[in-house]
C-alpha cells in the first residue's frame, strides 16, 4: 500500500504551476530564454534554485536556439531536462525541434501558446505550436494549472519510457492560464511525485565508459529505417500516454482523458476545442443545454500522437461536429488544423458526422459563451438547410459576417 | 614561457582515439590536429562537433571514427551543446548520479563557418557564461564541407566558389574576421593559435587548455588541399610557411599573459605561401604586396603588444 500523498492547495498560474512541477520532478538541468508570457516559468524555477529547493544547474542561454540545444546536449549526457518557451522562441527552436526527436532524448518542454509575428502579439493563440505538429514530439493541450502541474510529470514518465524515448511538449494558453490564478494542489514533500518518475538510467547516454556516436549522418541506404524508428515510437506513445495517465489517476487521484467530453451523451451537434477555452465552451453547452440545444463538448488533450480511436468514439454518433480550432494553415481549404486532422480520420468511416471548420480566438480575440451559442445555432441552421460550409468559418473578424 | 607538458612527441600517449579509415581528404590536416588532440584528452572525454567535414567525414552511419563519447546536433550549435552536457555533468555528479571523482573533459569543436559566422552567438553566449569546455577552431577558411564557399574566415583575395576571381572581383573583398582577438575579449582563462606544422606547441596547447579552469580556446588554422588548391602531400609544408611568412602567428593569452610562442627570427616573404596555393593564383605582384603590407602591420602590432621583436623582419 502506498503512502497516501498530502497536498497543499496554493493559487497558482499555470506558468508557477509548472514550476512547482519541474521541481517536484527533481530536474536535473534547466536552460531557457526569457519570452513573453513564458517568463515568470523561468523565473519561478530560478527561485526554487537559488533558494535551494531544487537541485538543479540553470543555463541562462542566449537564445531559444541554445536553451533547447542546450537541452539537448544535457539529455544526451543523462540529465532530466526542462526547458519553456513561447512563440517566436519556439520558432527559433524550430530546427532543434527535429533533432531532439530524432535523436530520442526525453525532453520535457512547456509553451505559454503565443500568436506569431508579424505583426507582432504577445497574446494568445495556437499558431505557434501548430507549427511544431510534424516535429515529432508527443505533444498535449491542457486547459487548467493544476492539469499543467500533472502534466509536467506525467510527460517525463512518457518521454523517458524506453518504448518512447521522444521530447513531450505541454502547451496552454499564454495569459489566459499563464497568467490567471487559480487554486493548484502541489505535492506537500515531493518524494511521491519522485518515486512516481525515478530517474532512470537504461537509455543510451554520452558516457566515457561505454563511448556512442551520436547524431552521424545517415545515408539514403540508413536514413529512413532510422526515423521509421520515430513512427514506431509515436505508435507507442499513444499507448504509454494512456497508462501514464492511468496510473497516475491511480495514484493521485486526478484523470485527464487523451479526449474529454461533457453532455456528449445524448448530443446531436458536437463542438471540439482544446486549450482554457474548454472551461467557456462547458458553460456556453449549459446556456444552451437550458434552451434545449442538444449539444455538448469535447476537449483534445493529446495532440500528438492524435487518438484516433477516442475521437471516432466521442463524435460518431452526433450530426454535426464543430471543430473550433485556434489555428490558421493559410491557403488551406480547411484552415483548422485539428479540423483538418479530424476529417481525415472521417473519410474511412461510413456513418460521420457533417463537420464544420470554425477558426476563432486568433491573437486572443476574445472568445464567450455567445460566440459558442452563435456558432452552434448557425451550424444547425446550415445542417438543416444541408449546407455544411465546404471552408472554414473566420469567427470574430470585422468585417466578416455569416448568414 | 608557456607550460611544456610535453618535451618531444615521444611524450604523447600510443593510444589511439581518433581511427583510422575516415573520410576525410587525403592530406586533410584536420584529422592530423584531431587525431593528437585526443591523444592528450585521453578516454574520459565527450566530444561536440559543430557540422561540417570532420562531423560527416567521421561518422558515415553505422561507421564512426571516435573512440571517445561524441555527439553532432547541428551546425550553429556546439558551444550551446557543450554547454548542456558540462552542465548535465556539473549536475550528475553533484547529486551522485555518476562518478562525481571523474574529470571529464568536454570539447567542442567547430570549422571556420560554425565559429565564425553561424556557431558565434553560441560561442560567445559559452564563454560569457563561463562553461568548463574547450572549444577547438579548425579553420580552413571557407566552406569546405559545402563545396568552397567565402566565410567570416576566409582571407583578403582568397578565391572561393562565392568570391570568384573575374574581370571585377579578385577573390574575397575582406580580411579575415579577427576572431581570437574577440574570443580574448572575453576574458576567458585561456586563448591560443595553433598550427599543425608545430605539432609539440599546438598539444602543449591543446593539454593547457583542457586544464584551466574555465572555458578555453584554440584556433588551429588547417590547410585544405582541396580547397586551397594544392598537392595533398604540401599540407604541412603550406602550414609552415604561414608562419614563416607571419601569416600565421603562433601565440597563447593564459590568464591575461600574451606570449608568441613560435618566434620568426627572419621572416619569409608572404609571396612563397601565395604562390604555393592555387586559391590565390589570380593575384599580381601588385596584389601579393597588398597582403605582404597587412602581415607587416598585424606583425608590427604583436610585436609591440610582447614588448619586443619575436617576429623579425623580411628577410628573404
Amino acid at each position: 500500500m502506498m503512502p497516501e500523498v498530502r497536498w497543499r492547495r496554493l493559487p497558482l498560474n499555470a506558468n508557477y504551476a509548472v514550476a512547482h512541477a519541474v521541481k517536484d520532478s527533481d530536474v536535473d538541468v534547466v536552460a531557457a530564454y526569457p519570452i513573453t508570457p513564458q517568463t515568470t516559468v523561468v523565473e519561478k524555477i530560478s527561485e526554487f534554485i537559488a533558494n535551494g529547493e531544487l537541485d538543479a544547474e540553470m543555463i541562462h542561454v542566449e537564445s531559444e536556439h541554445s536553451a533547447l540545444s542546450a537541452c539537448v546536449g544535457a539529455s544526451a549526457a543523462g540529465a532530466r531536462v526542462f526547458t519553456a518557451t513561447a512563440a517566436q522562441g519556439l520558432e527559433l527552436m524550430h530546427e532543434i525541434l527535429h533533432i531532439a526527436s530524432g535523436l530520442r532524448l526525453p525532453i520535457v518542454m512547456t509553451i505559454a501558446t503565443r500568436a506569431l509575428s508579424a505583426p507582432i502579439s504577445i497574446w494568445c493563440d495556437y499558431s505557434d505550436v501548430m507549427n511544431a505538429r510534424d516535429a515529432s514530439w508527443v505533444t498535449m493541450f491542457v486547459s487548467s494549472a493544476q492539469e499543467a502541474y500533472d502534466s509536467v510529470i506525467q510527460a517525463f514518465k512518457i518521454a523517458e519510457h524506453p518504448d518512447v524515448l521522444l521530447p513531450v511538449m505541454v502547451a496552454y494558453d499564454g495569459f489566459i492560464m499563464s497568467h490567471t490564478y487559480e487554486p493548484v494542489l502541489v505535492a506537500e514533500d515531493p518524494a511521491p511525485i519522485r518515486e512516481f518518475i525515478p530517474k532512470r538510467r537504461d537509455r543510451i547516454v554520452l558516457d566515457p565508459e561505454k563511448p556512442v556516436t551520436m547524431g552521424p549522418i545517415a545515408m539514403p541506404e540508413w536514413y529512413y529505417e532510422i526515423k521509421y524508428q520515430q513512427v514506431e515510437a509515436m505508435k507507442n506513445a499513444y499507448r504509454v500516454v494512456k497508462e501514464t495517465i492511468d496510473e497516475f489517476a491511480k495514484r493521485f487521484g486526478r484523470r485527464y482523458p487523451v479526449v474529454e467530453t461533457y453532455r456528449l451523451e445524448d448530443a446531436e451537434i458536437g463542438i471540439l476545442t482544446y486549450g482554457a477555452i474548454y472551461g467557456t465552451l462547458r458553460e456556453a453547452i449549459d446556456i444552451m443545454r437550458s434552451k434545449g440545444m442538444k449539444v455538448g463538448a469535447i476537449k483534445l488533450r493529446l495532440w500528438r500522437p492524435f487518438p484516433y480511436e477516442e475521437v471516432l468514439q466521442a463524435i460518431k454518433h452526433l450530426k454535426l461536429l464543430i471543430v473550433a480550432d485556434r489555428a490558421i494553415s493559410y491557403g488551406a481549404r480547411i484552415a483548422g488544423p485539428v479540423a483538418l486532422e479530424i476529417m481525415s480520420l472521417l473519410l474511412y468511416e461510413s456513418e460521420r458526422p457533417e463537420v464544420m471548420s470554425v477558426v476563432i480566438g486568433i491573437g486572443q480575440r476574445t472568445v464567450t459563451e455567445e460566440d459558442f451559442e452563435q456558432i452552434a445555432k448557425l451550424g444547425a441552421k446550415w445542417l438543416e438547410e444541408k449546407r455544411i460550409p465546404r471552408e472554414t468559418i473566420y469567427w470574430g473578424v470585422r468585417g466578416v459576417t455569416y448568414a | 614561457m608557456p607550460e611544456r607538458y610535453y618535451k618531444s612527441l615521444r611524450d604523447l600517449p600510443k593510444e589511439e582515439y581518433l581511427a583510422s579509415g575516415h573520410r576525410l581528404c587525403a592530406g586533410c590536416a584536420a584529422g592530423t590536429i584531431i587525431r593528437h588532440l585526443l591523444k592528450v584528452a585521453g578516454p574520459n572525454t565527450i566530444v561536440v562537433t559543430a557540422t561540417g567535414c570532420l562531423e560527416v567525414a567521421t561518422t558515415p552511419y553505422p561507421l564512426t571514427a571516435w573512440r571517445v563519447p561524441w555527439i553532432h546536433v547541428a551546425f550553429e550549435n556546439a558551444a550551446s551543446v557543450a554547454s548542456g552536457v558540462e552542465a548535465a555533468i556539473k549536475a550528475l555528479q553533484r547529486k551522485g548520479l555518476i562518478d562525481p571523482s571523474k574529470r571529464i573533459n568536454i570539447i567542442a569543436i567547430g570549422g571556420d563557418g560554425g565559429t565564425y559566422d553561424i556557431g558565434f552567438q553560441a560561442l560567445s553566449g559559452m564563454l560569457e557564461r563561463g562553461h568548463k569546455v574547450m572549444y577547438l577552431l579548425y579553420d580552413n577558411e571557407a566552406y569546405m564541407n559545402t563545396g568552397i564557399q567565402r566565410s567570416g574566415g576566409t582571407p583578403q583575395f582568397a578565391w572561393t566558389t562565392t568570391t570568384p576571381a573575374g574581370r571585377v572581383w579578385k577573390g574575397k573583398h575582406q580580411p579575415k574576421k579577427p576572431i581570437s582577438d574577440i574570443v580574448a575579449a572575453h576574458r576567458i582563462p585561456y586563448v591560443a593559435t595553433a598550427n599543425p606544422a608545430y605539432v609539440l606547441d599546438m598539444v602543449n596547447k591543446f593539454r593547457r587548455a583542457l586544464e584551466v579552469e574555465g572555458p578555453s580556446f584554440v584556433h588551429v588554422i588547417q590547410p585544405c588541399p582541396t580547397g586551397w588548391r594544392f598537392d595533398p602531400s604540401k599540407s604541412i609544408e603550406i602550414a609552415k610557411l604561414a608562419t614563416e611568412t607571419g601569416m600565421w602567428i603562433n601565440w597563447e593569452l593564459d590568464h591575461g599573459e600574451f606570449r608568441v610562442t613560435v618566434p620568426v627570427p627572419k621572416r619569409k616573404h608572404v609571396k612563397h605561401y601565395i604562390r604555393a596555393q592555387g586559391r590565390f593564383r589570380h593575384l599580381t605582384d601588385e596584389d601579393i604586396e597588398k597582403i605582404q603590407e597587412y602581415i607587416n602591420k598585424e606583425v608590427e602590432r604583436i610585436n609591440k603588444l610582447v614588448g619586443k621583436e619575436v617576429i623579425g623582419p623580411l628577410a628573404e
